[in-house]
């Protein structure tokens, strides 16, 4: 087993991005038929190293050799040349394109889009994927992209398939989908590599681990040898506690408080359908349902920012006066201590502007303060400086453009901003997606600490393990209605799962 | 009665600038690059071709070659326009500056060498008006088929025009052509919508762009050419040229950057400009002014309109505008 040749040897790879090191003599093996998993913190150099393979960038010093023979990857087409195939964290597509359009970008010969679109069906007949060659891309959900991505790797013949986070944007049943997929894969030979996050992924899918830390390559193992404790401590660089703190809440009383809230999208769509419940100051409310029912807009709605067809939503104050929300300015919403963190799906789009450095977007929140005509600098500069060092952001300094920071750091920056406000009630949506298993820890420590501040938490998630680890009630929306309301030490996965895809959750 | 006979011709023959000037400027679009520099490199493209026939008519004296001049003239335009397109990539591709600024600054510069050349061309034949007359190359380029009289009205509309009116169209009708249905249309495209998927697919998008915006220039300089040799007869003055460059970009908007509308778009703008002349206006001549303002009326109102577009397939080119570097974090 041990001595076959590897598919792809990287050996001593150092890449700078200024005065940035992002890899530092880097090693990394990857077999075929072989499911790699490749972990590290966020801007531990996992995507740039990965981004050297695929020529996209190209590596200050270090040797790449493919079964056993040292290339040069130079450009992208060397790469495909070598049968290396990237799937990148966002999508490497062009929207106006149809699915075939984009499969074919980039290869020889006459454009024969219906030759084409017959071996697309044929290759996803074989992997069992689910692709229209004819579907223009801005018609396509996050997970038919992904698709398309895979095929179009696969049409061009790679063998060594590489997948940068692949499952950050996936719904649970998209991911089993995936993994499944890629042990097809795994099985006809191919060599995969995969980026996450998520543990139980590494777990469930990986034949191998390889650990990067801070740029670093530290060390990698069997899949069967390990836990998700040791791969932990290995990727931090010290023993890190895998359980999250539930403190009791104190001193609850109704805060936010929404009776029959009814929201249509643009299109006519009925999105919450009679939502009720309470929020108390002091605890955690988890929103927990299949992506797309709702969450969105029941956040948007509490934050002024979605128009609301009927219902009421009222912010209660501690000497129990009521103050109706609906048709109240966002602005005036946000007085009164409703902080909203929506982490989107491609995480700069919504509260952060890329271009502009880390104390500027801390002021996009506070630019209002200062005397006069005068913004005030100093405190925001302040706070962007101790947020990184309590976040442990990795950037160079706080005068770096978010844009250039690691998606994850982006991520950092945005929760960690909106959680300084010292609101009274935090609204926050994906406030982990795409993050590390350390970052993740210190967002839901400082989720903690604002329920212990007697803010009402409601913390809109997708990872159920972590729902049912840090909420005190759950709130379990199926298809914009209400279908339970559960207590969070009491209830289990199945009956959550059950209620999150059946009104009621009365599963036989 | 509006005489549509003697209008339509002079509106094609106002039209064919602008649709040289649209056609260069939507493939040199598709790429990602806004050549607002394209006023500019028609004027140079104009002015270019003046000095090669300029200097071939003095040259040759009585016995011109009826080939030297037409081709002298076109090649010089040619080499003066690739010129103004290897500026442009050079600043904005290879050194990424800002493609508007970029744009604008050829713009003024092109215009400015036009009239400096002009200017000087003017002061070597010595006359009282201020203009180069190129009687002879003016005729050879205006020449039109010997049987378009013979045809009546349907002669005069369609077949009464010099060849570089038909190369135009034929121009746009392949430019239409490579950008819909060939494989090197499709990356060219994705190098206009999105750099970063284009270059993962191993296209070389800095060649697509410098190949596709000398093109371009060419195309928009023949506009430039065609202008003094055709629609002025060869009479080149400075700044005569006017504001066509800027029409051609904003038609490039107007035809949702598909070169086969611009074949039609760019006469109804050419007959817009003139049509102050067709219809009667007595002697006020406040009156003849509001209808000049008609092409840029337009103009506004089709950008209002195209703005309000919500398809996804008439937009411009997503990353139009930007400059693609690929280690870019």
């Amino acid at each position: 087993m041990e001595e076959k040749i590897p598919a792809v040897m990287m050996r001593d790879i150092t890449k700078r991005f200024g005065s940035v090191l992002a890899n530092d003599k880097c090693w990394l093996n990857i077999y075929r038929g072989e499911v790699l998993a490749l972990l590290g913190e966020n801007g531990s150099g996992k995507t740039t190293l990965m981004n050297m393979l695929s020529g996209i960038y190209f590596p200050d010093e270090g040797t790449i050799s493919i079964d056993g023979k040292e290339v040069t990857i130079a450009d992208p087409s060397d790469a495909l040349a070598l049968g290396i195939g990237m799937i990148h964290q966002h999508f490497k597509l062009v929207d106006v394109f149809t699915a075939a359009q984009n499969i074919v970008l980039g290869l020889p010969g006459k454009l024969d889009l219906k030759e084409a679109s017959r071996k697309i069906r044929e290759i996803c007949e074989r992997y069992g994927f689910d692709v229209d060659p004819e579907q223009k891309v801005f018609d396509m959900s996050v997970s038919q992209k992904q698709t398309v991505e895979i095929v179009k790797v696969l049409y061009r013949g790679a063998d060594i398939l590489i997948l940068d986070e692949p499952t950050a944007v996936l719904t649970p049943q998209e991911t089993e989908k995936l993994f499944a997929v890629l042990r097809n894969m795994r099985d006809d030979g191919k060599a995969v590599v995969i980026i996450t996050h998520k543990m139980h992924e590494v777990e469930s899918i990986s034949d191998r681990v390889a650990i990067l830390r801070k740029g670093h390559f530290t060390g990698d193992m069997l899949t069967k040898d390990t836990n998700a404790q040791e791969m932990t401590n290995m990727m931090v660089g010290r023993p890190v506690e895998l359980n999250i703190d539930r403190p009791e809440p104190e001193d609850s009383r109704p805060r936010i408080e929404l009776k029959d809230v009814t929201v249509r999208d643009e299109e006519g769509l009925l999105k919450l359908d009679h939502v009720s419940f309470t929020a108390m100051s002091g605890e955690v409310l988890g929103i927990a349902g299949i992506s797309g029912c709702g969450q969105k807009e029941l956040l948007e709605a509490i934050a002024g920012l979605q128009p609301v067809e009927e219902g009421s939503i009222s912010y209660i104050e501690d000497d129990g006066k009521h103050e109706e929300l609906i048709g109240k300015d966002p602005l005036d919403i946000k007085k009164l201590g409703v902080a909203l963190s929506f982490v989107p799906e491609d995480r700069l789009g919504m509260g952060l502007v890329g271009n502009m450095d880390l104390s500027d977007n801390m002021m996009l929140r506070s630019y209002r303060n200062g005397k006069g005509l005068f913004t005030n600098r100093k405190d925001p500069h302040h706070l962007a400086e101790m947020m990184v060092d309590f976040l442990e952001i990795v950037t160079p300094s706080v005068e770096t453009p978010v844009r250039r920071l690691s998606g994850g750091n982006v991520q950092k920056v945005l929760v960690g901003r909106e959680i300084s406000n010292a609101p009274k009630v935090l609204l926050t949506a994906y406030a982990t997606r795409g993050l590390d298993i350390n970052s993740s820890y210190t967002i839901y420590d400082l989720i903690n600490q604002q329920k212990q501040r007697g803010v009402a938490v409601i913390y809109v998630g997708e990872d159920l393990d972590v729902l049912l680890e840090l909420c005190d009630r759950i709130v379990v929306l199926c298809g914009g209605k209400v279908s339970g309301i559960v207590d969070g030490r009491k209830t289990d996965k199945n009956e959550v799962g059950a209620m999150m895809t059946k009104l009621g959750g009365v599963s036989e | 009665m509006f005489d549509f006979i003697s209008f339509i011709p002079r509106a094609v023959m106002q039209g064919v600038p602008l649709m040289l000037g649209c056609t260069g400027e939507t493939i040199t679009e598709k790429s990602g690059n806004l050549n607002l520099g394209t006023a500019g490199i028609m004027y140079v493209g104009g002015i270019s071709g003046v000095i090669g026939a300029f200097l071939y008519e003095n040259a040759a004296g009585t016995e011109m070659n009826p080939f030297l001049t037409i081709a002298i003239p076109l090649l010089c335009c040619i080499v003066g326009s690739i010129l103004m397109g290897l500026i442009y990539c050079f600043l904005t591709v290879t050194l990424r500056a800002n493609q508007n600024v970029t744009g604008l600054a050829l713009t003024t510069f092109g215009v400015g060498l036009g009239n400096f050349f002009g200017g000087s061309l003017i002061k070597l034949v010595k006359t009282d008006i201020p203009s180069v007359v190129l009687t002879r190359t003016s005729q050879a380029f205006s020449r039109t088929l010997p049987f378009a009289d013979r045809l009546g009205w349907f002669g005069k509309i369609f077949l009464s025009y010099s060849f570089l009116a038909y190369v135009a169209i034929a121009l746009a009708l392949f430019a239409s052509f490579v950008l819909n249905r060939t494989r090197t249309g499709l990356e060219l495209r994705s190098v206009g919508e999105n750099p970063g998927t284009a270059d993962a697919a191993g296209i070389n998008v800095v060649r697509y762009k410098y190949l596709t915006t000398c093109i371009g220039s060419v195309v928009s300089g023949l506009g430039g050419l065609y202008y003094v040799m055709d629609y002025a007869s060869g009479v080149w003055s400075n700044n005569a040229f006017g504001d066509r460059g800027w029409l051609a970009i904003a038609l490039v908007i107007f035809t949702i950057w598909r070169p086969s509308v611009s074949i039609l778009a760019s006469i109804l703008f050419g007959g817009l400009y003139i049509l102050n002349v067709y219809i009667p206006t007595g002697t006020n001549l406040a009156i003849k002014e509001i209808y000049k303002m008609a092409p840029y009326i337009v103009t506004i109102v089709v950008l209002v309109i195209s703005s309000m577009q919500k398809k996804r397939e008439n937009q411009p080119p997503a990353a139009l505008g930007l400059s693609y570097f690929r280690e870019e974090r």
